[in-house]
């Protein structure tokens, strides 16, 4: 009985791929080495990542996902569910063996496991793009701190880049405690020590906010409050669309004021 | 590209993707059903294009909206008033080098210029209809007209086309109106049937080429007025059922006469439009899910278009069972007593299309929606199917 650990990276869990390809085994379990050990009497081979290794086992892959469907597995991934690399192990396997236009087989639980995990992985990235609020500091930046469920930050990058191209701006992850910073040029990845906000609901601290932030926020609220239908209130309605986590980022739906 | 991002949804459940404002509440207008009309004693107000601007840009930098959507009361005329609608339009494009969406409503009546113009600068363009036939629109609008209404629409649709034709041909060709035209119709303050509704609403789809039509539930105001009916609370549930009509017909392929005919001319207020259609036509049931068209599966109850698709795709895999399409996301409850896989005996398809009604009805939990909606009790051709409840 054989165990792979990797280092909970996708160009890891990669690599590891190519070293059962090359040792012509298959695993039990691949999981990370920094999880808690789950089993006693097996053999543990630790991989060690090699872009190189990864790199051709994803170019093989890109040559057998249809166009939208690519980047499933890469989404799957980022869902940070438990077994999702077993998962996307017996995929592979199934892809590599010839099985052609693996990514519609819905009737294998594997293929939809992982077609419904990368669905939600993507709505979660999408309420990146909805709920995201930035607030105006002193020194002209734009900051929004927002705490995903899963790891998407990559996934919104490009969005924003495109859609501010003029103003800097920087999003953080509060729980995973890294952001993304945009410098009107590129984007790079950063870790705040000295938070200059709130790490409960992203505010930027008072002293730090621009003096028309708090006029603008206001003016949001009164638009929001007016532009409701008193006739039509459907409570459950808003929740189904906007759930209770993100409450605590929008200035519309702050209790202060 | 993102589409239709929502920032932010209302207490009333809908979604706040724009900016949505009037520049002006002053009118010049009377429109019975309008709570700006110009014989209420009201507040009135009128931002200066500046500060739509500065409003918009301050809004969008911090990830408030996605774009503008820009509406107004017509202050003076409908020319002064469409002129600087486009301002505000212009300003955003050429002053602050805004690439975000913008939507402006065209003003009936405003001159073709103007309109010309505002398709150059905005996104999409609409022209409110309001009203479904002419006539009872000169009952609770006696100022406007049709031919106001149809003449900026055509114009709107005929310079989209050439647009479209132009940027063929030459990459750097000027836009019109890139995400086309849409219209509203208010639902529920004039006496006309559904059919007339969706009839329309596909005629617009078809002929003027619109992205997409609206359906306002009238909102009772200015109860003083006796041309307006006298109902205490607006008709969601026709709104919602006209908009499931109205998705039939952009995604599920129905045809607006197989949805309603002449001896029915009102939706189903208990049942939705697509369940409403199963059952009168049990004899196209059950169908098969592993052999069955697209177009057959799109009309079963309880599948949506994306399982639709789904099943498509996965039955070139292998047969689909039950089970399968339970994992799938199709709604059983309903979907059981409309399809077959060959599993078991076609116990399902027996049933009489009343007592099936009945069963699935007793089994949702809208059986007390029918008694918010009083809309239906004033105008006379309509027959309810069930007892109403009192």
């Amino acid at each position: 009985m054989k165990i792979y650990t990797y280092d909970n990276s996708f160009e890891g869990l990669l690599t590891a791929v190519f070293e059962c390809y090359r040792r012509k085994d298959f695993p039990v379990d691949i999981c990370s080495r920094m999880g808690e050990q789950r089993y006693l009497f097996v053999e543990s081979i630790d991989i060690d990542t090699d872009p190189k290794k990864a790199e051709r086992v994803w170019k093989g892959i890109q040559s057998k996902l249809s166009g939208k469907n690519k980047q499933l597995l890469f989404y799957a991934f980022l869902s940070e569910e438990q077994g999702i690399e077993m998962k996307i192990y017996r995929f592979l396997r199934r892809l590599f063996s010839g099985h052609l236009n693996l990514e519609t087989d819905y009737g294998d639980s594997d293929v939809l496991y992982l077609t419904q995990t990368a669905q939600k992985v993507k709505k979660e990235a999408m309420r990146m793009l909805q709920f995201v609020r930035f607030q105006r500091t002193k020194d002209g930046l734009f900051f929004c701190g927002i705490e995903p469920r899963y790891d998407v930050i990559p996934l919104i990058l490009d969005h924003y880049k495109k859609r501010f191209t003029d103003q800097l701006w920087l999003i953080y992850d509060l729980q995973r405690n890294y952001g993304i910073y945009y410098d009107r040029d590129k984007v790079e990845e950063v870790e705040i020590s000295k938070k200059q906000f709130n790490t409960y609901n992203g505010q930027v601290k008072e002293a730090s906010l621009d003096q028309g932030e708090d006029f603008y926020q206001k003016l949001w609220r009164s638009y929001f409050k007016h532009v409701s239908i008193e006739e039509r209130k459907n409570l459950r309605l808003q929740r189904q669309h906007m759930p209770r986590r993100f409450w605590r980022y929008l200035p519309e739906k702050q209790q202060s004021n | 590209m993102a589409c239709g991002i929502c920032h932010s949804f209302t207490d009333d459940g809908r979604c706040v993707s724009l900016f949505k404002i009037l520049m002006t509440n002053h009118c010049i207008y009377d429109c019975a059903y309008c709570v700006n009309r110009r014989s209420n004693d009201r507040a009135r107000a009128t931002f200066t294009p500046q500060e739509i601007v500065d409003l918009t840009i301050e809004f969008y930098r911090r990830n408030y909206i996605e774009g503008l959507f820009l509406s107004s009361g017509v202050i003076k005329s409908p020319d002064f008033t469409m002129e600087r609608m486009v301002e505000v339009a212009k300003k955003l494009r050429k002053e602050e080098n805004y690439n975000g969406y913008i939507h402006l409503k065209a003003i009936p009546g405003a001159s073709s210029k103007l309109i010309q113009e505002a398709g150059i600068w905005a996104d999409r363009l609409s022209v409110n209809m309001e009203i479904p036939t002419e006539p009872n629109l000169k009952k609770l609008a006696p100022e406007k007209n049709y031919p106001d209404i149809i003449h900026p629409m055509g114009q709107i649709r005929d310079s989209i086309l050439v647009a479209k034709e132009e940027r063929k041909k030459y990459r750097k060709a000027p836009r019109f109106a890139p995400a086309g035209q849409s219209t509203q119709l208010i639902v529920g303050a004039t006496p006309e049937t559904d059919r007339e509704i969706i009839l329309l609403s596909a005629g617009l789809y078809q002929k003027q080429k619109l992205k997409r039509v609206y359906f306002s539930g009238y909102l009772p105001v200015n109860v003083y007025d006796k041309r307006l009916p006298a109902i205490t609370r607006p008709p969601l549930v026709r709104e919602n059922r006209l908009y499931q009509s109205d998705w039939l017909m952009r995604f599920y392929r129905y045809k607006a006469e197989e949805i309603l005919s002449e001896d029915q001319p009102f939706l189903d207020l208990d049942v939705d439009p697509k369940l409403g259609y199963a059952l009168r036509n049990m004899h196209l049931f059950p169908v098969d899910i592993n052999r069955a068209d697209y177009e057959m599966i799109l009309r079963v109850p309880g599948i949506g278009v994306q399982s639709a698709q789904k099943i498509i795709l996965a039955r070139k895999h292998r047969r689909l069972t039950l089970l399968h399409l339970k994992k799938l996301g199709i709604v059983m409850k309903r979907a059981k007593y409309f399809i077959t896989t060959n599993e078991l005996p076609a116990s399902f398809s027996d049933w009489e299309p009343k007592r099936l009604k009945h069963k699935l009805l007793s089994e949702m939990n809208s059986k007390f929606k029918n008694t918010m909606d009083t809309q239906l009790k004033l105008f006379t051709e309509f027959k309810p199917v069930l007892p109403t409840l009192h």
